[in-house]
């Protein structure tokens, strides 16, 4: 074959193979646009709605049956407060699991058993978790329709985000550091103690924080266990002026949380209380970023200390 | 079993003896019957080409192996002048640990501040007392040769150390319990070649103090550092004697040609 044509050749094919990159490109384009415009359209259309509802008194007053002076003073004291069980549950729960299955578990059939169950759990429905829930917390173990119902249910849901969070962060100390710990004579309790616990936070905080942004958003398990759409009154303060100062009254009184606030104001007629669930639900996407924005603070603070 | 020339025993004691010692991982023999003698306050080297089992037989000396599964012991490490055999099942691999320090292939000190590090060993032990415990890390850090370098700034993290300063953290976090063997697994191949002349140089003074088993692929290296020189091959161990010796005058062919650089 003469040299230029082969040469013509090889430029045709290039030119051919070419069009595809371009076609991907823009092809990819689209497909990301498409998400963040959605969102992107969603919260500006919210914040257009809500945002001129965000005066103070909003979120210092009650519900109400005037659009006008209804607040969400209830539902973020609740969320807040449903927040801060799940977060005293899953966490010592879901690093005691991924601890164990990391470092102390044998390799064998029934852990792998185990492994790909918490996998599943992750995938279960929101609302099986609120029906377990209402005849586990509520009913048998007599919480009723309380903040600990709601809590633990919660903690139920991101348990095993927090768990597989912790494994990962566990999996990616180097097997170096443990001989050193363990060459030194270490117990396993002693290695997990000192060393696997502390270095693996970073990632163990990153998990329960995208596993809590995911839970402030729940609506169905806790609208399942019961919660209240109106309440026009705070649960009992955790801290009090006489002995024994602190109270955990709280957690047994009845709550509603953003989310179903918002339902709650969605599901009326007058276009005013559609303007309060916006409102609402803009206070609720800058919650879940704002503890996004932290995890990823947090990791990379954390980060910075430790590298392998 | 490797004859030892009668005159050397004499001049050392013996401060733990292999007899027969066979290892498994899973179904794989990793070691065939080896038998030697440890000597007290003496620099052992192991050397041998890649694949040859010497780290793994290091690592029999800590029971490292009981960390994972499907790992077998047979035969015998008895560890004098008590003469157990630190392999039996009936002794705690953390005792074993706990008496036989060991210096890690690449410098591996904890995500913590530096006079931690240094610590760690003794806090294991339960030891909480301040006093103590500066005492003890001055003293690791001064006989790591570290201390000069490091004692203004104790609790800055370990990882600010450079690669060799880290490598002798980890000596010194590995002297602080007073260990009857320290044990060494080609402690230089992660660092260049002047933080490999310290690290030499630290083991030739602290062969006064403890007992040094140490696994090199660098000969020069093994002739300079030590007393004793096993030379190991597929698991078996070829020759065993003075270093002097085996370097000069090997009595295997086989010897030989790996340390004249003819195979290996």
């Amino acid at each position: 074959m003469p040299h230029a044509r082969r040469l013509e050749e090889i430029r045709r094919l290039i030119a051919a193979h070419k069009r595809w990159d371009a076609i991907f490109g823009v092809v990819g384009v689209l497909a990301l646009m498409l998400g963040v415009l959605t969102f992107a359209a969603l919260f500006i259309d919210m914040a257009l709605d809500g945002v001129p509802r965000l005066t103070g008194d909003f979120f210092t007053n009650f519900p109400s049956r005037r659009a006008g002076q209804a607040g969400i003073l209830s539902a973020w004291v609740g969320s807040t407060l449903v927040m801060l069980v799940t977060a005293f549950v899953a966490v010592p729960l879901g690093v005691a699991a991924g601890v164990y299955l990391e470092e102390y578990a044998a390799k064998h059939w029934v852990t792998d058993v185990i492994e790909i169950n918490i996998t599943n759990l992750a995938g279960v429905p929101s609302i099986v978790y609120g029906l377990l829930a209402l005849g586990l917390f509520v009913y048998q173990f007599g919480f009723g329709q309380s903040i600990l119902s709601a809590g633990l249910t919660l903690a139920l849901l991101i348990l095993p985000v927090v768990i597989v969070a912790t494994r990962e962060a566990i999996r990616s100390i180097p097997q170096g550091i443990r001989e050193g710990a363990y060459a030194l004579g270490a117990t396993q309790w002693q290695v997990c103690k000192d060393h696997i616990i502390p270095y693996s936070m970073p990632g163990i905080l990153t998990g329960v924080i995208i596993g809590m942004a995911r839970a402030i958003g729940e609506t169905a398990p806790i609208i399942t266990i019961g919660a209240l759409t109106f309440i026009a009154f705070l649960p009992p303060a955790p801290v009090q002026a006489e002995p024994p100062f602190v109270s955990f009254d709280w957690v047994m009184s009845p709550f509603t949380v953003m989310p179903i606030q918002m339902f709650n104001w969605t599901s009326r007629p007058e276009a005013a209380f559609h303007q309060n669930a916006a409102a609402a639900g803009f206070v609720l996407v800058l919650m879940t970023l704002g503890m996004n924005a932290i995890a990823i603070w947090l990791r990379y603070r954390l980060r910075k200390r430790i590298k392998w | 079993m490797v004859a030892v020339p009668s005159q050397l025993a004499a001049a050392a004691q013996a401060k733990a003896a292999v007899k027969d010692l066979n290892f498994y991982y899973g179904s794989f023999q990793a070691l065939k019957t080896l038998s030697m003698p440890v000597y007290e306050k003496q620099v052992t080297a192991l050397i041998g080409p890649s694949g040859c089992g010497k780290s793994t037989f290091l690592r029999c000396f800590n029971r490292m192996h009981d960390l994972y599964p499907g790992n077998r012991y047979e035969g015998e490490i008895r560890l004098y002048p008590d003469d157990v055999n630190i392999l039996a099942h009936a002794v705690d691999p953390i005792e074993v640990r706990m008496r036989i320090s060991m210096v890690f292939q690449k410098p591996n000190p904890f995500p913590k501040s530096i006079y931690e590090n240094v610590a760690y060993g003794l806090r294991v032990r339960g030891e909480g007392r301040r006093v103590t415990l500066n005492e003890k890390v001055e003293e690791a850090l001064r006989n790591a040769a570290l201390w000069d370098e490091v004692k203004d700034r104790l609790q800055e993290p370990a990882f600010n150390l450079s690669g060799g300063q880290q490598q002798r953290l980890c000596i010194a976090r590995a002297l602080a319990t007073d260990p009857e063997i320290l044990l060494f697994d080609e402690p230089t191949s992660a660092l260049d070649p002047i933080a490999t002349a310290s690290i030499e140089e630290l083991i030739h003074d602290l062969k006064n103090k403890v007992t040094i088993l140490i696994v090199t692929h660098n000969m020069q290296q093994a002739a300079r550092v030590s007393d004793y020189t096993a030379y190991m091959y597929l698991g078996e161990l070829i020759e065993y004697g003075v270093t002097d010796e085996i370097f000069i005058k090997p009595r295997k062919k086989q010897t030989e040609d790996y340390i004249t650089g003819r195979f290996g």
